[in-house]
C-alpha cells in the first residue's frame, strides 16, 4: 500500500461537485472545474475528468461567453409564459443546458452569441444566458 | 468510440419462435406485470411452450426495478439466467443480444423477453426512470420531448430539414396504422392536420410525439437447431449490437448523429448484409425526428438527407422502403418503452403474419431501439430461413 501512496499525485483540495458549484453560484460566481494536467474544462461538475479519470481538479472562474447550439420553445398555457430551453456551447469548451433571457423566446437563434448571468429563481441562484449585443 | 473487428456474434444460432402483444391502447384493471404475462403466455403458446419451459428471463417494467425477480415469481419458475438491464426503451434489443449469447453458450435453453405497462390507465403519464439533474431541472425542460426537439432544431439548422418532412414521418406512420387493427390511432391524418396540431416544444407539435398508451409484448427465443421443431417459420437473429454515448441530451456529442451510427454498422457486419438488402425497417419513433435520424445513421440514406428521403411516401404503404409497418410509436402504441414492439412487428413481417400490412416476400428486417434522450441505441437484424 505504501508503494501506491508514494506514487499518488499531490492531494488537491477536496472537490464536492454540486455543493461547491451551487455555493459559488450563490455568491454570483459562475465557476467551472478544470483538470490541472490537461487544462480541459468540465461541466457538469464531477470528481474525475472524463476519460482520463484525473482527480486533480480546480475551480476556475468562467467567462460565461457562449453560443446557442440548439434551442426549443416550451409552449405553455396562459397565463404562464412560453420559455426557451437551450443548449449553450461555452467558449471554455463544455456544453450546458440553460435558458435564454432578455429576448423573446421565438427570436432565439442557433449560433447566437450569449453571455451568462446569475439570476434568482424560486429563491435559488440560477445561470441563464442573454444575447450579446455587438 | 472506436470500433474493433472482434465482434463474434453467434449469427443465426438463435431464433424467435413466439411473439405477441397484449392490451394495446388501454388495459384497465390490469397491472404492468399482468399485461406482460398475458403477452408472455401467448408468445410461449405459439411455440407449444409454457412458463415451465422458460429458463432465461429478460424483462423491464416501467415501475419495477426488480422485475426479473417479479416475473419469475409470478410465473413460478426458477430461471438459470436473468437480465434486467435498463437502457430505456431499447432495453429489449439488449435482451435479444444477451439472450442470443446466453442461448449460444448453453446458459439457458428458452429465453423469454417481456414488457408490460399500464401507464395510461395507471399513472396517466410517462413513467420514467431518468433522475432529475440538479443542473438542468430548474430550467424546466419538458423531458423527454424538449430533448428530442433540440435534436430536431439542430437537424433543421444544419441540413435545412423542414417541418413538412417531419410531417411526412407522422403521416406514413398513420397510414400504416390504418392497416393494423391493433393500432390505437387509425383516423386519417393530413398534412394540414399535422401542421395545425397544437405546438408543444418547437419544432414539435402533438403529432410529432408518440402516443401514451398501455400495452405489453413478449418474444421467445431458442437455439436455431430446436426452432424448426417448434414452429413452421422461425425468425433468425442475424446480428445485434448496442452503443451508449450519453444520458442527458446536453452531453450528446453531436445532436444530429446518434450512436445508431455505431450499433448499426456492427449489427450489419455481424449479419453479413447491407442496408440495401433490408426489406422492412422498424425504428423506435418516439418522435418524428427519430425516424429521420435512424434512417440516416443506420445507412439507409446519407447524413442530412433523411428529411428528403422520407418525403413522397417512400416509407409509407406502397413506398420503396416500408418503415414502422405497425404504425410505430407515433400511431400504433407507446406504453413508455417501445423497443420490444419493433421486434414483435419485425417478427410478424418475417413470419408472414402481418395481415393487411404484410410486406410481400419480406426476408430481412431491422428492429432498432432507442433509449433515454437518443442516449442508447441498439440494432437487431432478423431474417427468414433463406437468409441463414
Amino acid at each position: 500500500m505504501q508503494a501506491h501512496n508514494s506514487t499518488a499525485p499531490a492531494a488537491s483540495p477536496a472537490i464536492h461537485p454540486e455543493q461547491q458549484y451551487q455555493a459559488f453560484l450563490a455568491q454570483g460566481k459562475f465557476m467551472l472545474l478544470r483538470a490541472r494536467a490537461s487544462g480541459r474544462y468540465i461541466f457538469y461538475p464531477r470528481v474525475a475528468e472524463p476519460l482520463t479519470g484525473d482527480t486533480d481538479l480546480e475551480w476556475v472562474a468562467a467567462s460565461g461567453r457562449g453560443q446557442v447550439y440548439s434551442v426549443t420553445v416550451v409552449r405553455t398555457r396562459p397565463p404562464e409564459q412560453d420559455y426557451t430551453v437551450a443548449l449553450i456551447d461555452l467558449q471554455a469548451g463544455p456544453r450546458m443546458l440553460s435558458r435564454a433571457e432578455g429576448i423573446a423566446p421565438a427570436d432565439v437563434r442557433i449560433g447566437m452569441q450569449v453571455q451568462a448571468k446569475v439570476v434568482q429563481q424560486d429563491e435559488q441562484p440560477l445561470l441563464v444566458f442573454e444575447p450579446v449585443t455587438a | 468510440m472506436e470500433q474493433d473487428g472482434m465482434d463474434k456474434f453467434p449469427r443465426a444460432t438463435t431464433a424467435i419462435v413466439g411473439s405477441a402483444t397484449y392490451g394495446m391502447g388501454q388495459a384497465p384493471g390490469l397491472g404492468s406485470m399482468d399485461i406482460a404475462v398475458h403477452a408472455s403466455v401467448q408468445a410461449l403458446a405459439q411455440a407449444g411452450l409454457t412458463p415451465r419451459d422458460v429458463d432465461g428471463v429478460f424483462v423491464a417494467l416501467p415501475d419495477d426495478f426488480l422485475s426479473g425477480l417479479s416475473l419469475s415469481e409470478y410465473l413460478g419458475i426458477t430461471p438459470r439466467i436473468s437480465d434486467n438491464n435498463r437502457t430505456g426503451g431499447s432495453s429489449f434489443q439488449t435482451y435479444v443480444l444477451m439472450a442470443a449469447l446466453a442461448l449460444a453458450s448453453g446458459q439457458c435453453n428458452v429465453a423469454l423477453i417481456a414488457y408490460g405497462s399500464n401507464q395510461r390507465s395507471g399513472a396517466g403519464k410517462l413513467v420514467s426512470g431518468m433522475k432529475a439533474s440538479p443542473y438542468e431541472a430548474p430550467y424546466k425542460p419538458m423531458r423527454p420531448i424538449s430533448a428530442y426537439a433540440l435534436a430536431a432544431a439542430r437537424h433543421m439548422h444544419e441540413f435545412g430539414t423542414r417541418k413538412e418532412q417531419l410531417g411526412a414521418v407522422a403521416l406514413a406512420a398513420r397510414q400504416w396504422a390504418q392497416l393494423n387493427p391493433d393500432a390505437v390511432m387509425r383516423d386519417p391524418l393530413t398534412m394540414d392536420d399535422y401542421l395545425g396540431a397544437r405546438m408543444i416544444s418547437d419544432p414539435f407539435g402533438v403529432r410529432d410525439c408518440c402516443l401514451l398508451t398501455d400495452g405489453g409484448a413478449a418474444i421467445v427465443m431458442v437455439r436455431a437447431d430446436r426452432a424448426k421443431d417448434l414452429v413452421r417459420k422461425p425468425v433468425y437473429v442475424l446480428g445485434a449490437a448496442e452503443s451508449t454515448d450519453h444520458l442527458a441530451i446536453s452531453s450528446m456529442p453531436d445532436l444530429t448523429t446518434t450512436a445508431a451510427a455505431l450499433s448499426g454498422p456492427r449489427a450489419f457486419a455481424q449479419a453479413g448484409v447491407k442496408p440495401s438488402d433490408i426489406d422492412v425497417v422498424q425504428v423506435y419513433d418516439a418522435f418524428t425526428i427519430n425516424t429521420i435520424l435512424f434512417l440516416e445513421d443506420l445507412g439507409f440514406c446519407k447524413k442530412g438527407e433523411g428529411g428528403a428521403f422520407v418525403e413522397g411516401g417512400r416509407i409509407a404503404p406502397g413506398g420503396s422502403l416500408p418503415v414502422n409497418t405497425n404504425g410505430g410509436g407515433l400511431s400504433c402504441v407507446h406504453p413508455g418503452m417501445y423497443g420490444l414492439f419493433t421486434l414483435v412487428e419485425a417478427t410478424r413481417q418475417l413470419s408472414g403474419t402481418a395481415g393487411e400490412r404484410q410486406v410481400a416476400g419480406a426476408r430481412l428486417a431491422v428492429a432498432h431501439g432507442n433509449g433515454g434522450e437518443l442516449s442508447h441505441q441498439a440494432t437487431v437484424i432478423l431474417g427468414t430461413e433463406e437468409t441463414v
